[in-house]
């Protein structure tokens, strides 16, 4: 068992090594499933220099939006940043380097990164600024461009449940981004809402299998919600 | 009078097809879920993933755990999935949506669509959308005809950065509904008392007139 059980008792440890220049992926959509804590310990500590890949970027003063106001991130690798307006700022200034990447092909990278594929041909994003610079193939009268695959030296991710060997289940729609995330770290940082002994978890529900995971860490989670909409009673 | 967002989203919707999968962009796209026919049952997907996205919750059920794709709380209907963010998008690469519905800045007679971003004034990013172009054969771009100083949106040529390029057949505008075929928009049905020389007049890109363009009822 030893030998299995990714579990860490600070956030210290959780992500010790993490040093400046690193490219860190993070799961999350919008404040979805965002590895909140993971992203407060890097504001402690403070490096700066980091790529981080990410759908989105948080809002100004929760989630990765904190990392961009200390600073902390040179290159932004993401799909959307329209809830973020110190993100605009920066990059209209040019001093934050953003890489635009369609959702899809975002998701996919990060899934080939993690898979051993260094990169595949996608239909999205040719003939448009996407696709500048990039080789073209033509696949049965089709035209797709090459698009390389990412993967980093941490990723950081948000579970429900796991267990100790780092089988990880999502809840939701808080799924999104992390599955994938999960398996393209070098080092592969999960928290979650809770931990269970081995055997609680049903071997058919595991969304992330133990081997992606490196470091586990059972944290406490504002949860805060972007646009809260209801129906009327 | 020019077609509300509302009727928009109700013309739009009698484009549904029981038993479609349905992926609706932000704004009037929205709106068209309320708009199903009685009786007919199609599935929402949402590209953040969700299938089967259902209305908003009550305020008893808010879950920071089930959002849409415009980052709203809303909930799962029965027969709903969840999902992550690649298999969504093998959904609609892969072409298994029956019917896209999206808005946009600008479209031309190519079939090109720019929705994306404005240089140096709005860069909010793509999302979902240059996969969603890219991935459905069946796709209806809903936009204002033309810009509060009356400048069409209806181009020979897109002037901003492209969303995609030559995916584009349907578009329905406040004024009017077209089809693109053959480098040229189509004008098939217009908005309850627009005459053609309004729409004519708001077209910049090639306009083809038949002898009878009917006016949309609701």
């Amino acid at each position: 068992m030893a030998g299995f059980d990714k579990r860490v008792d600070s956030y210290e440890a959780a992500l010790a090594g993490l040093t400046d220049n690193m490219t860190v992926i993070a799961g999350g959509f919008g404040l979805c499933g965002i590895p909140e804590n993971l992203i407060a310990q890097i504001r402690r500590l403070g490096v700066k220099g980091l790529t981080v890949v990410s759908n989105n970027c948080g809002v100004d003063d929760f989630g990765l939006g904190v990392l961009l106001k200390d600073r902390q991130i040179r290159k932004m690798i993401a799909s959307y940043v329209g809830e973020n307006a110190e993100f605009e700022r920066q990059l209209l200034s040019g001093e934050l380097e953003v890489e635009l990447t369609p959702q899809g092909t975002l998701a996919e990278k990060i899934r080939a990164g993690g898979a051993g594929i260094p990169a595949f041909f996608t239909a999205t994003g040719y003939g448009t600024p996407v696709g500048e610079n990039k080789e073209v193939r033509e696949f049965n009268g089709r035209r797709y461009i090459l698009e390389q695959s990412i993967t980093a030296d941490f990723a950081i991710v948000k579970g429900w449940k796991a267990d100790w060997y780092g089988n990880v289940v999502y809840r939701h729609t808080a799924q999104n981004f992390n599955p994938a995330a999960a398996t393209a770290g070098r080092i592969t940082v999960v928290e979650v809402e809770e931990i269970v002994p081995p055997g609680q978890l049903e071997p058919s529900q595991i969304h992330t299998p133990g081997i992606y995971v490196d470091r586990l860490i059972q944290g406490r989670f504002e949860k805060r919600i972007e646009k809260r909409t209801t129906r009327a009673a | 009078m020019a077609l509300t967002r509302e009727q928009m989203a109700e013309r739009v919707a009698r484009e549904l097809r029981d038993g479609f999968y349905v992926n609706l962009g932000i704004g009037i796209p929205t709106l068209v879920a309320n708009y199903v026919p009685k009786g007919m049952e199609v599935m929402l997907q949402s590209e953040n993933g969700l299938l089967g996205m259902g209305p908003f919750p009550a305020d008893s059920e808010v879950d920071a755990d089930m959002i849409n794709a415009g980052k709203q709380t809303v909930t799962a209907r029965v027969g709903a999935s969840v999902f992550s963010s690649v298999e969504s998008f093998a959904m609609i690469r892969g072409g298994h949506v029956d019917l896209t519905v999206l808005g946009a800045f600008e479209v031309d007679v190519q079939g090109n669509i720019a929705s994306w971003m404005v240089p140096g004034k709005l860069v909010k990013g793509m999302g979902g959308a240059m996969d969603l172009v890219a991935g459905a054969e069946n796709i209806i771009v809903t936009m204002m005809h033309a810009s509060k100083d009356g400048e069409s949106k209806l181009l020979d040529r897109c002037s901003l950065p492209l969303t995609g390029c030559a995916c584009i057949k349907r578009v329905l505008t406040d004024l009017a509904y077209v089809e693109i075929a053959d480098g040229a928009f189509h004008l098939r049905e217009r908005a309850p008392g627009v005459s053609v020389d309004e729409i004519r007049a708001k077209t910049a890109g090639r306009l083809v007139v038949p002898a009878l363009v009917p006016e949309m009822k609701f």
